[in-house]
């Protein structure tokens, strides 16, 4: 097989970092590469030096064996070198075609040729088999489209040699999905691709090879057939990972979460969820499965006093708290690990010590004589919920802003859970964050658990769901439609249920299914 | 490990001191255009302002107001807020004092004088708070009511004062306040007042109110994110009103004291607008209060040399107001070339 690529001993040093340390990489003609690591190990470093944005401190880098000086990404792009980043560059109010053709010479006069683009663009995109809309507006389309657009733009240019920097980072499982089919369909056509993750799942599910990269070394590089999950979650982390939760069977007790026929509108008026029921019992954790956008935000919020009910009622043990301001809620004894960290969770320009006191900061012994806040208190804290959720860096005093997403995470995990609260809420709660950090987060998610605490888990992801859930309830289009016992659950009828199908059709089909098959 | 926020960040400091060394280099580009000697010209400017006690009494006494001002445009940013309008409650709460000061007669001065302190505060607490109620109840931005209110704080003081409570003189002003109401004056022939303690005074509380007590972290935190403050058990609402009631009060202070401290009773338009100087002050102090007192002390004294520079060399005192604008401009051009180093960094 020919190499189209291969960078030697690519070494990259920021002010404060080396970014990259004597990194070999190197990409096979019409093979699918994923480059890991975790957050900040250098992946977009080593790729952004591909693409000519920074110059590597020491290294060389041949492309189709010839050695090259890229010095700006026009002379990658000359190289057919194409890079799609994770922020897209298109121009909004545009048309797809005028996206696409942007910057050529594609022109009738002092004008762009549109007759003639959308017909480049059609071909491309029949080529390829990547279904496109040329006349459509970017800012109509889905982010899942967009970025087809992005790997078009790139294919337009001639690339051959396709970066994707975390391309999945934006996308819904379903485009995930779409994506895949994608690449499989552009590496049958000869294009070589990088692809950037730090999700283990997508690697074995499109890669032919995997290089693994952590705190900017390179850590090695393997066929993708030769590994497994457990083998590069080690790598990525540098130590054994626990991979699924080790748990005890549930010990359920007394109801602490009773809802009863919620409805709750979004601010266009649009019922989001609608006349919902559930109930969380001490000692368990129930899951909500779900396509994200199915009302799971907005059930979350309306629980937590963020957001107005139009209807219904929520217990907490006893008392009703039904529309109670979020202070109150809290002080009834709830936790929430919003689904938004950088929205809702964190002031990001607060220190990490300020941070870890939201929600606390006016009770004992954070203040003192009801008005001056207790600064001893306040690092105290901060030096004890570092020290237990392992917040890396431990410096109490710097902006939370400057932590990686996993630690900002553990910012907002520490805080709601050292409160012990009697309900606690998690939604998404590992989203953007390291394998590392997820076990971590999953294994304290437990911890709670068996403390006594009534668990609502919110999350985009299947794996997550089905590993920490006692119970499993479906929400589609505003209601749960099948809550189950997590034993009795496959990602197969999930994901059937979650997309809006019947059980009792999942049942037959299922029947069905296997008889044909036998 | 390194704990506890510090008081004065000191890196905060450096695009302040390069914007006015920048200012001042063009300036000196200018000052040579028209013949002069630029060091010779800053010399003069310097010694003017504060080459004396005298000198130094005059830059602080044009100081005293835009301390006021600023810190109140920059405790209202500090919650999120914008306020354009210290300008207006700076007239309500002059009108607030001066009425206090000469409505009351026979009070002792340890009761008038902080009486109508108190009155000037609650004038501009209150004009500063209608913009704060309708940010926080009907969600109305409230740059445009701030602005609004000037308009409305200006035509209103003109009536008062030349209607019902014109002092009979045929100025547009009103009586003179009663000497119990009047500040000190710290050393005359200047009029520089103790309405100075009361801003330095002031910019203590600031700084306490703002980062030492639960109230203050209620504030900031709704302004650098008002979701995760309402996440926070934060009521928005709340602190929007009183953080505007708060900036309206700063704002009624700088009225109270040209009004206690110099004018001595209330003149119809006499602030020229110290309220919207108020706003390069705060961008030049960093939002900081402590950073606010240094800023208002350079304008200050740019003001009280550009005199002295007009008379004795061929320097135009409007160089000073170059200079001024330069300032805020290279401030401002710090987010700008931030910016611009980020989005190179972050691709
Ligand atoms: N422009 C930059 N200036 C300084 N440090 C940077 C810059 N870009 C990245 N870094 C640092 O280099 C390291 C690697 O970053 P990056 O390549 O973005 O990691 P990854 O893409 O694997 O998450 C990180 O510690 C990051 O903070
Ligand atoms: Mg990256």
């Amino acid at each position: 097989m020919d190499k189209v690529l291969e960078m030697r001993g690519i070494t990259k040093q920021f002010p404060r970092v080396l970014a990259n340390d004597q990194v070999d990489f190197d990409l096979n003609h019409g093979e699918i590469h994923a480059l890991v690591g975790e957050n900040g190990s250098g992946k977009s470093t080593l790729m952004n030096i591909l693409y000519g944005l920074y110059q590597s401190d020491s290294g060389e880098i041949f492309v189709r064996g010839k050695k090259v000086n890229i010095n700006e990404p026009r002379v990658a792009i000359d190289l057919r070198i194409g890079m799609v980043f994770q922020h897209f560059m298109l121009v909004e109010p545009l048309t797809v075609a005028e996206n696409i053709v942007l910057g050529s010479e594609l022109r009738k006069g002092p004008f762009l040729d549109t007759r003639r683009a959308i017909q480049e663009v059609e071909e491309l995109s029949n080529r390829y088999g990547l279904k496109i809309d040329p006349r459509a507006k970017i800012a109509d389309l889905s982010v899942g489209l967009q970025q087809r657009v992005e790997i078009l733009k790139a294919l337009y240019r001639g690339a051959e040699i396709l970066i994707l920097d975390e391309p999945t980072a934006v996308l819904t499982p379903q485009e995930v999905e779409d994506l895949f089919k994608v690449l499989l369909a552009l590496k049958e056509q000869g294009t070589s691709i990088v692809f950037i993750t730090h999700k283990i799942k997508e690697v074995l599910a499109v890669s032919d090879r995997v290089s693994v990269l952590r705190r900017g070394r390179k850590v090695g590089t393997k066929a993708t057939s030769d590994t497994n999950e457990q083998d590069l979650a080690e790598m990525m982390v540098g130590r054994v990972v626990l991979l699924n939760v080790e748990k005890e069977p549930a010990q359920p007790g007394a109801e602490v979460l009773r809802i009863e026929k919620l409805s709750v509108k979004d601010q266009f008026g649009q019922e989001k969820v609608r006349s919902l029921d559930l109930n969380v019992r001490s000692g368990e954790v129930l899951g909500i499965a779900g396509v994200e956008g199915n009302g799971q935000s907005e059930l979350v919020e309306a629980i937590a006093g963020l957001q107005k009910t139009a209807g219904g009622r929520i217990f907490l043990g006893e008392q009703e708290i039904t529309n109670w301001s979020p202070l109150k809620i809290k002080e009834a004894g709830f936790g929430l690990v919003p689904e938004d960290r950088h929205r809702r969770g964190l002031v990001l320009d607060y220190s990490v010590a300020d941070n870890l006191i939201l929600g606390l900061h006016g009770k004992q012994p954070f203040v003192r004589r009801s008005m001056w806040r207790d600064d001893k208190a306040v690092y105290a804290n901060a030096e004890h919920v570092i020290e237990a959720y392992d917040i890396r860096p431990p410096v109490a005093n710097q902006p939370a802003r400057s932590l990686s997403g996993g630690n900002q995470q553990k910012i907002v995990v520490g805080r709601e859970f050292t409160q012990n609260p009697r309900l606690l809420i998690c939604a998404q709660p590992t989203r953007g964050v390291d394998v590392g950090a997820i076990e971590f987060i999953h294994q304290q998610v437990i911890a709670q658990r068996d403390q006594g605490a009534a668990v609502l888990l919110v999350s985009a992801e299947l794996d997550e769901i089905l590993s920490l859930s006692d119970r499993i309830a479906v929400m589609y289009n505003g209601q749960i439609v099948s809550v189950m016992s997590a034993d009795e659950v496959t990602e197969h009828k999930l994901g059937f249920l979650m997309l809006g199908g019947r059980l009792e059709d999942y049942e037959a089909h299922e029947v069905s299914g296997n008889a044909k098959q036998d | 490990m390194q704990n506890r926020t510090r008081a004065i960040r000191w890196q905060e400091m450096v695009t302040p001191l390069v914007a006015v060394i920048l200012a001042l280099a063009i300036g000196a580009g200018f000052i040579l255009f028209v013949g002069e000697n630029p060091l010779a010209a800053y010399k003069i400017l310097f010694v003017e302002s504060f080459g004396s006690l005298r000198n130094l009494a005059t830059t602080l006494q044009r100081a005293t107001p835009l301390m006021f001002t600023g810190m109140a445009v920059a405790f209202g940013y500090r919650a999120g807020l914008f306020n354009i309008g210290a300008e207006g409650q700076l007239y309500i709460g002059a009108f607030a004092a001066a009425w206090v000061g000469f409505t009351f007669t026979g009070l002792p001065r340890l009761i008038h004088l902080p009486l109508a302190i108190v009155g000037g505060m609650l004038g501009g607490a209150l004009w500063g708070s209608i913009p704060g109620y309708l940010k926080a109840k009907l969600g109305v931005h409230e740059v445009i009511n701030t602005i609004m209110l000037n308009f409305v704080a200006l035509y209103l003081t003109d009536w008062l004062a030349t209607g019902p409570f014109h002092g009979g003189s045929w100025v547009p002003e009103t009586a003179r306040i009663k000497a119990t109401a009047a500040l000190t004056r710290l050393y005359p022939p200047t009029r520089l007042s103790t309405g100075l303690f009361l801003a330095l005074l002031a910019a203590l509380a600031v700084y306490l109110v703002l980062w030492k007590t639960k109230q203050g972290y209620e504030l900031r935190a709704v302004g650098l994110n008002p979701h995760a403050a309402e996440y926070g058990g934060i009521n928005v609402a709340k602190n929007t009103i009183l953080a505007m009631a708060i900036s309206g009060a700063l704002a009624g202070l700088a009225g109270t004291e040209q009004i206690l401290g110099l004018h001595n009773r209330f003149i119809v338009r006499f602030s020229a607008d110290l309220g919207f100087m108020g706003i390069a002050v705060a961008l030049l102090g960093k939002n900081h209060p402590f950073g606010v007192i240094l800023a208002a002390i350079l304008f200050g004294a740019l003001q009280t040399g550009s005199a002295a520079m007009d008379r004795l060399t061929a320097v135009p005192r409007e160089l000073i107001t170059i200079i001024q604008a330069l300032i805020i401009f290279f401030v401002a051009a710090e987010y700008l070339i931030r910016r611009i180093l980020r989005m190179k960094e972050g691709a």
